[in-house]
């Protein structure tokens, strides 16, 4: 079973990348289970999201308290709210961010976790850029796709295109390449280092 | 099919696939996605002949959907929390006067104070509503209960509800089977409605009854949805024979042949307590379930019979009844009325507060060893409990009890002198 925890604010899809990576695992033939964690549900108020992933059927309907992974859509959370809570020692994290893990004072977070596991991705920009809006969702999902490995691209890119056709569709999974290509480059970069 | 999609679609396609003709709703969480999803299908054509009708209020709702089952229209609602109480009256009318509506409740807290979270204060509200109440485990069993519940309500004459839980259902993704419309055609025949009004053949329906025959109505009433009880599980069997699924039926148990503790529960948390079974009778445990999928009519013997050879029983309840406690274990003590064992009462999940496998471990582990209170509030926070108690003994005005108190009991209390 892998867990999934993602957190983010109301409005940036936050709920719609869960749905999106069951979708991907479902594609895969595996069993998934998506599920939101609604707060007040407004605009900007913190939003958490899970997934599960499994070879069997997903019974379990508590929230995700000792996730697998991690995807952290809006750093602004980081200091607000306890968003590493239960993190597994060898689980995967994935900042929307320009900045390190050093930069964003995280720097800890190595100590605890393994450091080839815990990256950036500063996929507001690759949204920006390829959907036109500030959407990091599908972005992230790229990215967690070869951070982890627990999703192949292609499957991921064909959940986008099951939430968004035509051109929004299209730039989405623009933006899901993109940030897999910089997340793999990444990775490479960490294990030269 | 197998798709992989959110509760309230597989609920809507499923709903659409029974061919109901007239739709009547108003919008509620968690309930929207549902009636959205019915809208889109009736706008586009996809699910016809049918009128979809946007009502002003719940009380609205329920009353064109006696209208319209009154006059021989194949008919669907849906609501929540709130909602349902706003159509209580009209509720009332509907098993009353015997018409077959089939409604969902996306089931929510009830307030004040308000919260738009998961539990079932809402449908147990209803529960002596006269209408049939089945509570679904998942979302392929939501959506299979709808098809069962429009053949259960026609052939009884019946409105049967439809419970599932807020969120964690019908806003989940998961895997689901959908049903085929030449599945459903199969399985579900066409209305032939027990009574309908027609202008040309003028009749009065729903009459004042007087002391001389209300209570053989009610009588009367109560035979109606016992038939339920044998209709049930036929109808679970014939649904497996079209669909090849085992979904519905009275109750289901799990692991329950040597068990000694036995927990009963009704929804979706029954997921999250199989699993926890699970990894304690890897343990050694001498644990199982008891689902409860049809809450009216209550199916005493069939409780009974799994519950007999326990030694204890935990009633995990997602409700609070204030003055007593529990309402299913009321229920559960009626089907075990004269068998000596140990019964508890957990409260669990109010106000969409999670359940986790952690905390149910925790509640079997202290009921097997026969430490737990009669009734338990699992994961209750005492120090807020007792600090409230406290301040509302030392002032008068210490002003209403709620979510406030959390932040800072000084600081309001401060406000209110």
């Amino acid at each position: 079973m892998f867990e999934l925890r993602i957190h983010g604010r109301g409005g940036q899809g936050v709920v719609t990348a869960a749905e999106m990576v069951s979708l991907a695992a479902f594609a895969e033939g595996a069993h998934a289970q998506a599920f939101p964690s609604f707060g007040s549900e407004r605009m900007g108020a913190p939003v958490v999201a899970f997934a599960r992933i499994s070879d069997k059927e997903i019974r379990n309907r508590e929230p995700v308290m000792a996730p697998d992974g991690l995807i952290i859509q809006d750093p602004t959370l980081l200091f607000q709210v306890d968003v590493f809570s239960g993190l597994k020692p060898e689980g995967y994290i994935l900042i929307n961010s320009s900045r390190s893990f050093a930069e964003l004072g995280l720097g800890d977070l190595s100590s605890r976790h393994k450091l080839e596991r815990l990256l950036t991705v500063p996929a507001t920009e690759f949204a920006r850029e390829h959907v036109g809006r500030p959407m990091p969702n599908a972005a992230l999902l790229g990215g967690f796709a070869a951070l982890s490995g627990v999703l192949s691209l292609a499957s991921v890119s064909a959940a986008i295109r099951e939430k968004f056709s035509g051109k929004v569709g299209d730039g989405n999974v623009g933006a899901a390449e993109a940030s897999y290509t910089y997340v793999q480059q990444q990775m490479k970069e960490l294990a030269n280092a | 099919m197998l798709s992989q999609i959110e509760g309230s679609k597989a609920v809507a396609d499923a709903v659409a696939f029974c061919r109901p003709e007239v739709i009547c709703a108003y919008p509620i969480s968690p309930q929207t996605h549902i009636v959205e999803g019915l809208s889109k299908l009736v706008k586009t054509g996809e699910l016809a002949p049918c009128e979809y009708i946007n009502v002003e209020s719940e009380f609205g709702a329920m009353s064109v959907a006696i209208g319209s089952s009154a006059a021989g229209a194949r008919t669907y609602t849906a609501t929540a929390s709130q909602g349902l109480l706003y159509m209580v009256e009209a509720v009332y009318n509907a098993s009353g006067l015997g018409l077959p509506i089939v409604m969902t409740v996306a089931n929510r807290a009830i307030g004040s104070p308000i919260n738009i979270w998961n539990d079932h204060s809402d449908t147990m509200s209803q529960r002596d509503s006269g209408w049939i109440q089945l509570y679904a485990e998942t979302n392929q069993e939501a959506a299979d209960l709808h098809i069962q519940a429009f053949k259960l309500a026609e052939e009884l004459s019946l409105p049967v509800m439809v419970c599932m839980d807020g969120f964690i259902l019908t806003h989940a993704y998961e895997r689901i089977d959908q049903p085929t419309q030449e599945q459903v055609d199969a399985f579900l025949p066409p209305f032939t409605p027990r009574q309908s009004l027609d202008p040309d053949h003028p009749v009065s329906i729903g009459a004042m009854v007087g002391p001389e025959a209300f209570s053989e109505v009610k009588y009367l009433a109560h035979a109606k949805q016992m038939l339920a009880l044998e209709r049930i599980p036929e109808l679970a069997a014939e649904f497996q024979q079209v669909f090849g699924r085992d979904s519905g039926g009275l109750v289901h148990t799990y692991k329950a042949e040597d068990a000694e503790t036995m927990v009963v529960a009704l929804g979706s948390v029954l997921g999250t307590i199989k699993d926890t079974v699970d990894e304690m009778r890897e343990q050694g445990h001498k644990i199982g379930v008891l689902g409860i999928t049809s809450f009216r009519p209550f199916p005493l013997q069939a409780v009974r019979e799994a519950l007999e050879n326990a030694q204890r029983v935990v009633v995990l309840e997602k409700a609070f009844a204030v003055g007593i406690g529990g309402i299913v274990s009321s229920n559960v003590r009626t089907a075990l009325s004269g068998i000596q064992l140990r019964g508890y009462t957990a409260i669990a999940g109010l106000g969409g507060r999670a359940i986790t496998k952690a905390s149910l471990q925790k509640l079997f582990t202290d009921a097997e060893a026969d430490q737990l209170e009669p009734l338990t509030f699992v994961d209750m926070d005492w120090e807020l409990v007792e600090r409230e108690l406290q301040r509302s003994q030392l002032t008068r005005r210490s002003g209403t009890a709620y979510e406030h108190q959390e932040l800072n009991p000084e600081l309001v209390s401060a406000q209110l002198l």
